[in-house]
């Protein structure tokens, strides 16, 4: 059931968008633990180990511990979610997954009144993962995201794709999905999840601050330094795709601009 | 080994080099017609087109330590590869022209001067065109010791080559960088030691 995306969601997200095959999805990705190429992570990742898993959430949360993944998935609702996919190197996708909202998971956990903040973290193997033996980035991967962002019910923890269990290279077997930020934000393959009230460090932020802010909102009129964010390509096309227009918050201005009602989103990338 | 080497370089006439080397071009864009490119076939023959146009000018840069240090002498070569490495990066910016930037004039016009990376791309593309444009007999007569010192220029381009690579991806990465070390070691070994006096 692909084909049910309007139940219960937000106007933007619900409007007509023809998902990619699930080989452009599963075949052109970035994961550098598994290396840098687009084709890497699908040739290197069969090798992480993705059961057992469990999530240990922990910090300004009533029920600190480690949560199973299986029982995670008992306690929530999948539910199909067809967003677009905009990375912040210019090209997109959309992508039919399935999930559940990330604020039910931090419900099962219990949000203190002092969290401002969640940070994430994904799953660092140096057994499983030939990428880390090189420092392109500072591992394991971290993200964060401002607990309203957090709580928003756009924002989901995906599971699968076309109705499939995710595969290791999307993420497995859950990882985040934030629809109006660039794709790296999304994080993968989640071990660990920490409420706080300070700003966390993000893995491209610590990398060059200059380039990747804590927000990473889709933005077509704040430029990467070194490319215009002004169009992206749809990947699927072939040889003869054409560009087309950003959109402000990839599309999901209506749901989500609230969130930063009066913050500069130029000053704030 | 290098009487061996030497011995078939000179039976091999010049415009089999063409050939072999331009018939790259069609199997590129059959593999990205195909998906042998990736799922993103404008940037993976975008930058099939680039490396192989680098890893050219780092051929005709090896030429000259080849035969100075090892005694191999590939130099009837030389004038083939730079011009084939000109080709290769004029396709690379051809596809991203057309194909990449699906000829956004505005857009391409504020990268070239606002990315570095384009800017420093665009930069050793026109270093190129000269060298190109007197890579023909009748300019190395008519500039005489001129065309030495301009051809030098070659190791300008490459040189501003490997950084495109370097900064064009995300993070620091590998490939790029081994593409750099090669580039300055075979600028290295054109150091001749100062002689006494």
């Amino acid at each position: 059931g692909v084909g049910l995306a309007g139940l219960g969601m937000p106007a933007a997200a619900s409007e007509t968008l023809e998902p990619n095959s699930y080989d452009d999805i599963t075949q052109y990705n970035n994961y550098y633990e598994f290396g840098t190429g687009k084709g890497d992570p699908a040739r290197n990742a069969h090798t992480l180990t993705t059961a057992p898993w469990s999530v240990k959430i922990d910090g300004l949360v009533d029920k600190p511990g480690d949560y199973a993944f299986e029982d995670i998935l008992k306690a929530m609702t999948i539910e199909d979610r067809i967003y677009r996919f905009r990375c912040v190197e210019a090209w997109s996708m959309v992508i039919p997954w399935n999930g559940f909202e990330l604020a039910d998971l931090l419900a099962m956990a219990g949000v203190q009144s002092d969290a401002k903040y969640v940070a994430f973290e994904t799953a660092l193997r140096p057994d499983e993962m030939p990428g880390v033996r090189f420092p392109v980035l500072d591992w394991p991967y971290v993200e964060g995201l401002r607990l309203d962002e957090a709580m928003h019910p756009l924002t989901i923890m995906a599971t699968g794709i076309y109705g499939k269990d995710i595969p290791n290279q999307n993420g497995a077997p859950l990882r985040l999905v934030v629809p109006w930020k660039y794709g790296f934000k999304s994080i993968k393959s989640v071990v660990r999840i920490t409420l706080t009230d300070k700003q966390p460090a993000t893995s491209w932020n610590k990398a060059n601050a200059r380039e990747y802010g804590f927000y990473s909102n889709v933005n077509p009129q704040v430029d990467h330094p070194r490319w215009s964010q002004a169009s992206e390509r749809p990947i699927g096309g072939g040889l003869f795709a054409k560009r087309k227009p950003t959109l402000m918050l990839n599309g999901y201005e209506e749901d989500v601009a609230a969130l930063y009602a009066g913050m500069d989103m130029k000053k704030n990338f | 080994m290098q009487q061996g080497i030497n011995a078939a370089a000179r039976k091999i006439p010049t415009w089999a080099l063409y050939i072999l080397c331009l018939l790259w071009v069609p199997w590129l864009v059959y593999l990205a017609q195909t998906g042998g490119l990736g799922r993103e076939p404008i940037k993976g023959l975008e930058h099939a087109l680039g490396e192989f146009a680098l890893k050219l000018l780092i051929v005709g840069l090896a030429i000259t330590p080849l035969r100075r240090h090892l005694g191999i002498n590939l130099i009837k070569f030389r004038r083939a590869f730079g011009l084939l490495a000109f080709i290769y990066v004029t396709l690379h910016l051809a596809v991203w022209v057309v194909l990449d930037m699906s000829l956004l004039w505005g857009q391409m016009w504020a990268d070239v001067w606002k990315r570095p990376y384009i800017t420093i791309g665009m930069a050793g593309f026109v270093c190129l065109v000269p060298l190109a444009l007197t890579s023909n007999n009748w300019s190395v007569r008519k500039m005489g010791s001129n065309w030495r010192k301009l051809h030098k220029l070659t190791y300008v381009a490459v040189v501003l080559g490997a950084i495109h690579f370097i900064w064009l991806v995300k993070g620091i990465q590998l490939e790029p960088l081994i593409y750099m070390a090669v580039i300055l070691l075979l600028l290295a070994l054109r150091i001749k030691p100062r002689k006494a006096g």
